[in-house]
Parts: structure tokens; C-alpha cells; sequence
């Protein structure tokens, strides 16, 4: 039984910041967004347009960036392990830098490539003649996402691929495949839990993501903006606490998946 | 095995995704050395930039490297303790204490702030203080502090460990510290450089729980981006990547390093 007890006096110290830090919060946003005019909120958010467009923006934008990640990080993760080079290590240990860059000095960089002195308007200005500035559009926020997704996956399809058993291909190739089916029949199917779990942590993350948003420009309408704004300038603290529990509900779904599919929750940039 | 077409394919590819994401590092770092980054690195290199934003932000470099060191100390107070109890125990208690503290990396940092800011904003002297902020970190890095001590404690067999120091007469309190504290070793130490390195890195809580005395460095480093001309943005930006990028070297090596002895 005393033995039982110290056990408990483990867990007191995280019991107690646990509840008062983070369930309280939580629980007195729910409180506010539910009893402020019986919840008017989340009948705002299902019926006026601008809470309807930003949900939808952000969704789309996360799902676009989530797929074209993948798709990139699959092919660069699977020629990564496939072929060892001189520097290869170095390589990959600067790919997995970004995941803990945070969301403001991402959107930096994004302005450092597409910005108005960015690169790509040089690279314009020497091609075209004219600056090519995506940075404080939906494209920016589109590269700044892609960013911090990037390397989420590839490390993923990494830790994947070397598991990936090699006697599958072989036999597949011994059977006739070519490369095409043997990608399609034996190397994604054996990937496919790794790029779910990795793929809904990206969406998760572009859904949350704030600083880059907020960098880059403030009149995106992307939901971790809208719930700025709705706190600071409208002072409407129902409605920020009904948008930042609908996004809580989405993110946590989305790593509910990852976790059932056996990834670990890399840490959260953006 | 010959080399052909798709090869040199995927290796352009892969070279021009890494360039997307190591480029822009290296432009922010050159364009906080350089004298005019409009002209070019030919302006001439200097050091003008990077001592204006420490005369104008030193204060929340101070700040950041405070509350990242004392959510660790938080965190390896109150995370190395929870993760033995969760690999040592499964009941309901443990298994509700795991759902709370994972939580946290699921929810939006935006949202653990407008509820942090709903239940204490009121207590005026906590919300103007840095330890507000510090609240803040400490829920949303303990989970990854609990995790990586848990991940160890899982791998290896130390209730046997325990069990050997028991029986040899040797109380808990000795068995923690003397048994499982050194053998998770490794788990504590990824689990603090992964603290300091996301406690430093902190922004969208931290935006939200800031005050005007109360800046940390990324919250220094948006006010820069938006009003400072485009050196100085980079010099501060240099200033943090200086502060981080070791701490990620050390986690890196520190990874590989198990896989090597294994």
C-alpha cells in the first residue's frame, strides 16, 4: 500500500499542471463558446460566409499541401535511401532542420525566396524582365506550408523505406515487374501507413499553422488568422473560442489517425 | 547497375528540394552580414546589423534562453517522474494521464492560449509576468519530454534493474534516482535538448500570452519582420538559428549514436 502511494507522488506534480494549465483552459473555452448566447457562435460559423470561407480555405490549402508534400517527399525519401553518396548523412540532417524552425521564421524565409528582393524576382527579372512575388499571396503561404512539410515526410518514408524488404523486389523483379509496377504493387503499398500517418500530421499542422500565416501577410484569410483577428479586433472572445475548439477538434482528429497508424507526433512547426 | 536517365531524374529532384529548404537559411544568414543586401554580398560584409538588433533585442534574447532553461528545469521536475509511472503502471489513472499529456500536441497553440487567457488574463500580476509565458511552454513541451523518457524506460527491462536494487535492500527514492534516472539517460537528455529547442522556437502560444515587457526572441523576431529593414530582420534571424542549430546538432548526433552501439 505505501508502495502504491509513492507511485502517486509521481504523478501529482504532472497531475496538477495538467489540470490546471491545460484541461481548465480548456474546459472554460468550451464553457465560453457554448454559453455566450446559447453557442450563437458555431451557428455564425455554420451559416455566414466568412467563417464558412476560411474553414474551406484553410481546409483546401492544407489537403493541396498535404498531397503535392507526399508526393515530393516520397520520391526524394525513397531516392535517399535507395543511394548512398559522399555527404548523404550531412544531407539528411539538414532536412530535418526545418521541423522545429518556427512559423514566423519560416514565412522569413518564404519572403527571403519570393519576396519582393527575393529570388525568385531575380530569377524573374533575368528571365522575364519582371519580379516575380509570390510571397504575400496564397502561393507564399503555399511554399511557406510546403516548407515544414517537407521534411515531416521524407523522414517518414526514410524510416519506412529501410525497413522495406528487400527479398519483395527481388521477387517481384524475378516475376517480371518493372519498376513501375513494382512501385505501384510492392514499395507504396509497404509505405502507405508511413505517408498516412505523416500525411495527416502535415494537414493537422497546415490547419494550426499561425506564424507563417502571420508573417507573411495578415489579410489571409487562413482559420489561426480569422480566430486572431475575431480576438484581437473584434473582441469577440465566443466566437475565437468556438473557431480555436473547431480547429483543436480537426488537428486532434487528424493525429488520432497518425497515432492509429503507428507514427510518432514529430514536433509541430508552423 | 547501370545509371540511367531516371536516375539523374530523381537525383535533380532531390537536390532541388533540399536546395528549397537549406537556401533560404543561407540567404537570411548572408543578408544579415552584408553592408546593403540590395547591392549584394559586393557591399561588403560587416558585423552593423547584427550589433543593432543586439542593442535593440537583447532583452528578449535574455528572456527566451530564461524560460526555455527554466521549462526544462519544470519539465525534468515533473516529466522524468510521469514517464516511470506510466511505464510502470496501467490503470485508468495512467491512461487518462497519457491522453491529457499528449493532448497538448494536437491542439493549436492559439487555442491553449485564449484558454490560458480565459481562466488567469484576469490575475493581472501572472499575466504580465514571464511566467505566463512559461506556462504556456511547459504544457506544450512536456509532452515531448514524457515521450522521450518513456520511449527509453520502454526499451529496456528495468524492472529487473529495480527489482535486483530492491531485494538488495535499496528504498524507492534510491531506486529512482540511482536506477532509473541513469538509465534513461539518453531519453532526458533528447527530451531537454527538444525542450530548449521548441521553448526557443515558441510562437504561436507565445504570441498570444505576450506583453510589451514581456518579448521573447520569435516574438522580437515578427516585430522585426515587420517593421525593420530587411538586414536587420536577417541579422536576428542569424542571432537565432546561432541558438538553435547547435542544440539540433547535439540531438542529431546524440540519435545516432544508440544506433551505432545496437
Amino acid at each position: 500500500m505505501k508502495q502504491n502511494k509513492q507511485y502517486l507522488l509521481l504523478i501529482i506534480p504532472a497531475l496538477i499542471v495538467s489540470l490546471a494549465f491545460f484541461l481548465l483552459p480548456m474546459a472554460k473555452l468550451l464553457w465560453l463558446s457554448l454559453t455566450e448566447q446559447h453557442g450563437i457562435s458555431y451557428w455564425y460559423i455554420l451559416t455566414k460566409p466568412v467563417y464558412l470561407k476560411s474553414l474551406g480555405s484553410t481546409f483546401l490549402l492544407s489537403a493541396v499541401v498535404t498531397i503535392t508534400s507526399l508526393v515530393i517527399a516520397t520520391i526524394v525519401g525513397l531516392f535517399l535511401t535507395r543511394h548512398a553518396f559522399r555527404g548523404k548523412s550531412i544531407l539528411v540532417a539538414m532536412l530535418s532542420f526545418p521541423l522545429v524552425f518556427p512559423g514566423v521564421v519560416i514565412g522569413f524565409f518564404v519572403i527571403m525566396l519570393a519576396g519582393r528582393q527575393g529570388l525568385f524576382a531575380e530569377l524573374g527579372l533575368a528571365l522575364t524582365g519582371e519580379r516575380w512575388t509570390l510571397a504575400y499571396s496564397i502561393a507564399g503561404l503555399f511554399i511557406g506550408y510546403l516548407y515544414f512539410s517537407i521534411p515531416r515526410v521524407v523522414l517518414t518514408v526514410m524510416g519506412a523505406a529501410e525497413k522495406l524488404d528487400h527479398n519483395l523486389i527481388e521477387a517481384g523483379r524475378s516475376l517480371g515487374a518493372n519498376r513501375w509496377q513494382l512501385l505501384r504493387d510492392v514499395t507504396l503499398p509497404a509505405l502507405t501507413p508511413g505517408l498516412i500517418s505523416s500525411g495527416s500530421i502535415c494537414f493537422a499542422t497546415s490547419m494550426g499553422a499561425f506564424g507563417t500565416a502571420f508573417t507573411l501577410a495578415t489579410n489571409l484569410n487562413v482559420l489561426p488568422m480569422t480566430i486572431y483577428t475575431e480576438f484581437t479586433l473584434n473582441a469577440n472572445f465566443a466566437m475565437a473560442a468556438a473557431l480555436s475548439l473547431i480547429l483543436g477538434f480537426i488537428t486532434w482528429l487528424c493525429l488520432t489517425i497518425a497515432r492509429r497508424q503507428g507514427g510518432s507526433s514529430l514536433g509541430m512547426g508552423g | 547497375m547501370k545509371k540511367g536517365m531516371s536516375f539523374y531524374f530523381q537525383l535533380a529532384f532531390t537536390l532541388l528540394v533540399c536546395a528549397f529548404l537549406i537556401v533560404p537559411i543561407f540567404m537570411s544568414i548572408t543578408a544579415g552580414l552584408t553592408n546593403n543586401y540590395f547591392v549584394g554580398v559586393k557591399s561588403g560584409l560587416t558585423l552593423r546589423w547584427v550589433y543593432q538588433v543586439w542593442g535593440l533585442y537583447s532583452d528578449t534574447i535574455w528572456l527566451t534562453i530564461n524560460i526555455a532553461l527554466v521549462t526544462t528545469l519544470v519539465n525534468l521536475c515533473v516529466g522524468v517522474p510521469c514517464a516511470y509511472y506510466l511505464a510502470r503502471t496501467r490503470s485508468k489513472l495512467s491512461a487518462f494521464l497519457d491522453e491529457c499529456l499528449t493532448l497538448p500536441i494536437a491542439i493549436p497553440g492559439m487555442a491553449i492560449a485564449l484558454g490560458l487567457i480565459s481562466v488567469y488574463g484576469g490575475i493581472s500580476e501572472f499575466r504580465m509576468s514571464w511566467l505566463f509565458i512559461l506556462v504556456g511552454h511547459v504544457i506544450f513541451t512536456l509532452p515531448f519530454m514524457v515521450k522521450s523518457v518513456l520511449a527509453v524506460l520502454q526499451s529496456i527491462n528495468f524492472r529487473v534493474l529495480e527489482e535486483g536494487a530492491a531485494s538488495l535492500g535499496a528504498s524507492f527514492w534510491q531506486r529512482f534516482f540511482h536506477i532509473i534516472v541513469p538509465n534513461c539517460k539518453t531519453g532526458i537528455v533528447s527530451g531537454v535538448l527538444m525542450t530548449l529547442t521548441l521553448s526557443a522556437g515558441e510562437f504561436n502560444l507565445t504570441w498570444m500570452l505576450h506583453t510589451p515587457l514581456t518579448k521573447t526572441l520569435p516574438v522580437g523576431l515578427a516585430d522585426s519582420y515587420a517593421s525593420m529593414r530587411l538586414e536587420v530582420s536577417s541579422a536576428y534571424t542569424l542571432i537565432f538559428l546561432g541558438m538553435i542549430l547547435p542544440l539540433l546538432m547535439a540531438a542529431q548526433w546524440l540519435n545516432r549514436k544508440p544506433k551505432r552501439t545496437a
